[in-house]
């Protein structure tokens, strides 16, 4: 990756001024940090989608098939055909700059090519060059340009800088929502075989195996069971996990993150708490599938018939284990697709029972059509009808803060469910400001695929507005607990924070729940799941918090 | 009058112009932005730009202290630091715009000989802070690759190894 060193002469002509060339007149470069890796050949190959190989973005030669322009015409024209949304978006921008100070991306790189209005534009401009008359007789003048490898590439680059949070939606006064010009951009590229790694393998791993680390279902049982190990240290509790446990009650499906990635493996041990909690005071049956063992879906940052496939294995794992219905746990982009797809896109799915709460006996409406159920919003319900006996003073030495995930918050409107559980488990809870939270909530900078390594500055960048919100309760109120309900937040923010604010760490909402849940049979809790000391009733949270360990600090 | 009390005087007029110098180092769309939005949610690095110059402008006119200079500058040389639209001179190349909005806004007080040889000397703290301000750079580009490396070990192996999943070999690799 590294590049040639420029000669002495070079160096010496340092410009410290900005290029004063408009958008369509300045060359996009590819710069390290700001991408991803290009998927690899046999997760391409895998999922059966064109043109698997060997490439690199930083390479001249893409490795493109000789007609690729007539695939993406073909590609735009189906798709034109088949989204209305995408023919009207195309359409109907009037380029009022409403969204163009929105975006994450924006604000934090300073690339006005990251800028709501001017990433659809570099798609809008081929499709008004080659399929409208406008844009035929007014060429450039009409904001039309001709289809070329540079812009093919400057697709790439900013498709591919867009985590499809749909902030810039919210404010757009016709509704245009630039996500889904990044989703048919994507796609468009994929028809090439221009996927991200990061992207292609783990769908590709779902598809062979249930989940996007490719865990193998002995791997996982393992996992969880050794949690199990790690709960009755903590809490002198044995729970009993039950897999793949036919006629079962509900069926409970959580993004694999959760199961193998730290903070989320605290998170994971809190469902099982809970779910031990529920089965021996209520006899609920929750179980997990080793074959439906990914909630997430980067179908969705792939093709919309990619999305489909893997989700479909939710439905399927359901009707074989004959459960009423499907509980899913803390994470980001699987409620856009459940609550904005599932229901016709896999759906209807007639053999589950509409879900009602068994132990409450309240209906969620709201999932009639999936027949899925937000865990927060459950454990919600739980709390509102006095069914968990909490103490939330063993979360005393935090200072929680809620970071709204794009999807749940934009995607299904689910806003007070999560302050409402966390107001219930601890003492010290505090918003960030209105315009960085709830439906104007700040992406963590790393969604739709984007959260691997190699684009960390991407990443930091993207995510400057949501930790400078987080800088800002933790001077004002000392807050040092960023709470979440995703899966690729809970990976991706702790070194967000790491960059940006050290002092405060991350959790998920179930962590909190069962650090507070009294147990029955617990013997008297010393340490939290994460094996700290538990804090004297008197302690004041301000000395007791110890800066979280954060390597790279 | 001498230097330090004009610099006293125009220091609105001075700061003001040297938040422009900073921002129009942006492209044109980007620098408007940073100019107009006041919401330091909506727009943080405009506000973190805006918040620091005038303490740091106090500090390089006053006691001049390393270590607060260096926490005045850190949060906008920390956002630089990750734009990848800015080459690392242009992301550090900030402080000595200050020079250029001292002399644009005392041109004529500096046909005063005795005020322009202070100047000189005043530049050459300025030329200081550029250093530490290099400094500050560095660190933080040395921060963004060790979480960057970090990022890729712990993704998998943490939870692996904590489960013992992993083999012995795996217990050597510790965070950088």
């Amino acid at each position: 990756m590294s590049e040639r060193l420029k000669s002495d002469e070079d160096f010496s002509k340092i410009d410290l001024n900005p290029s004063k060339t408009g958008w369509m007149d300045t060359p996009t470069v590819i710069k390290d940090g700001m991408f991803c890796f290009a998927a690899k050949p046999q997760s391409v190959k895998t999922l059966d989608l064109p043109y698997s190989r060997e490439w690199n973005p930083k390479h001249d030669d893409w490795k493109l098939p000789e007609n690729w322009k007539e695939i993406i015409y073909e590609g735009m024209r189906d798709r034109l055909d088949r989204f209305r949304t995408f023919k009207i978006f195309m359409d109907i921008c009037v380029r009022c700059g409403a969204c163009a100070d929105k975006c994450h991306f924006f604000i934090g790189t300073g690339d006005p090519k990251n800028m709501p209005v001017l990433r659809a534009e570099l798609i809008r401009s081929v499709y008004k060059n080659d399929f409208t008359t406008f844009g035929k007789i007014f060429g450039k003048l009409g904001g039309a340009r001709p289809l070329t490898l540079d812009v093919l590439k400057e697709w790439w680059y900013y498709f591919f800088q867009c985590s499809e949070c749909r902030r810039c939606s919210v404010f757009c006064p016709y509704g245009i929502d630039t996500a889904e010009i990044t989703i048919i951009g994507r796609e468009l590229l994929n028809l090439l075989g221009l996927n991200i790694d990061w992207i292609a393998t783990p769908v590709s791993n779902c598809y062979m195996t249930g989940n996007h680390m490719g865990i193998q279902p002995h791997a996982f049982v393992g996992m969880l069971e050794f949690f199990v190990d790690d709960i009755e240290e903590c809490t002198g509790v044995r729970v009993n996990p039950t897999f793949n446990k036919k006629g079962a009650d509900i069926l409970f499906v959580t993004p694999s993150g959760d199961v193998f990635g730290d903070p989320g493996t605290y998170t994971c041990m809190g469902y099982m708490i809970l779910f031990h909690y529920l089965k021996e005071k209520y006899g609920l049956e929750v179980t997990w599938s080793t074959y439906a063992s990914e909630g997430g879906n980067f179908g969705l940052f792939t093709s919309n018939e990619v999305m489909k496939r893997l989700n479909s294995k939710m439905y399927a794992e359901a009707k074989r284990l004959g459960v009423k219905w499907i509980l899913g746990g803390e994470c980001g982009h699987m409620w856009r697709v459940i609550n904005q797809y599932m229901g016709t896109m896999n759906g209807p799915a007639d053999f589950l029972e509409e879900p009602v709460n068994p132990i409450t006996g309240t209906k969620f409406e709201n999932a009639k059509s999936t027949k899925m159920v937000h865990i927060v919003e459950f454990t919600a319900d739980l709390i509102k009808h006095g069914k968990l006996d909490l103490d939330p003073s063993r979360n005393d030495n935090l200072k929680v803060t809620f970071h709204d995930s794009c999807n749940p918050a934009r995607g299904m409107g689910f806003f007070e469910e999560p302050r409402y559980v966390i107001k219930n488990v601890c003492n010290n809870y505090y918003d960030m400001p209105r315009n960085c939270i709830k439906e104007q909530t700040f992406c963590c900078g790393s969604g739709s695929g984007l959260n691997a390594s190699e684009d960390m500055e991407l990443r930091l960048a993207g995510g400057l507005p949501r930790a400078n919100a987080v800088k800002y309760v933790n001077e004002k109120h000392g807050v040092n607990m960023l709470a979440c309900i995703c899966a690729i937040d809970r990976a991706v923010l702790p070194p967000l924070m790491g960059y940006w604010v050290p002092e405060v760490d991350v959790t998920g909402i179930h962590e909190l729940v069962t650090n507070a849940l009294i147990i029955p049979g617990e013997k008297e809790k010393t340490v939290n799941l994460r094996g700290e000391d538990i804090p004297d009733k008197e302690s004041d949270p301000d000395e007791y918090y110890v800066r979280p360990a954060f390597s790279g600090r | 009058m001498n230097l330090k009390d004009l610099l006293e005087k125009r220091k609105s007029a001075i700061i003001k112009c040297w938040f422009d110098l900073v921002v129009e180092t942006y492209p044109l769309d980007t620098s408007q932005f940073l100019k107009k939005q006041k919401d330091p949610f909506a727009n943080p690095v405009g506000a973190t730009i805006s918040q620091a110059l005038k303490p740091l402008f106090d500090e390089i006119l006053n006691r001049m202290d390393h270590e607060a200079i260096a926490a005045y500058i850190d949060p906008i040389i920390r956002i630089r630091a990750v734009q990848s639209i800015l080459s690392p001179s242009q992301a550090t190349s900030f402080i000595f715009f200050l020079k250029k909005a001292i002399r644009e806004n005392l041109r004529k007080e500096l046909k005063d000989i005795e005020i322009s040889n202070d100047l000189l000397v005043f530049e050459l703290k300025i030329d200081e802070v550029g250093l530490i301000a290099f400094d500050i750079f560095v660190k933080c580009r040395e921060q963004v690759y060790t979480i960057k490396a970090n990022d890729r070990l712990n993704r998998a192996f943490g939870a692996f190894k904590r489960a013992g999943l992993v083999t012995e070999t795996m217990d050597d690799t510790q965070g950088l």
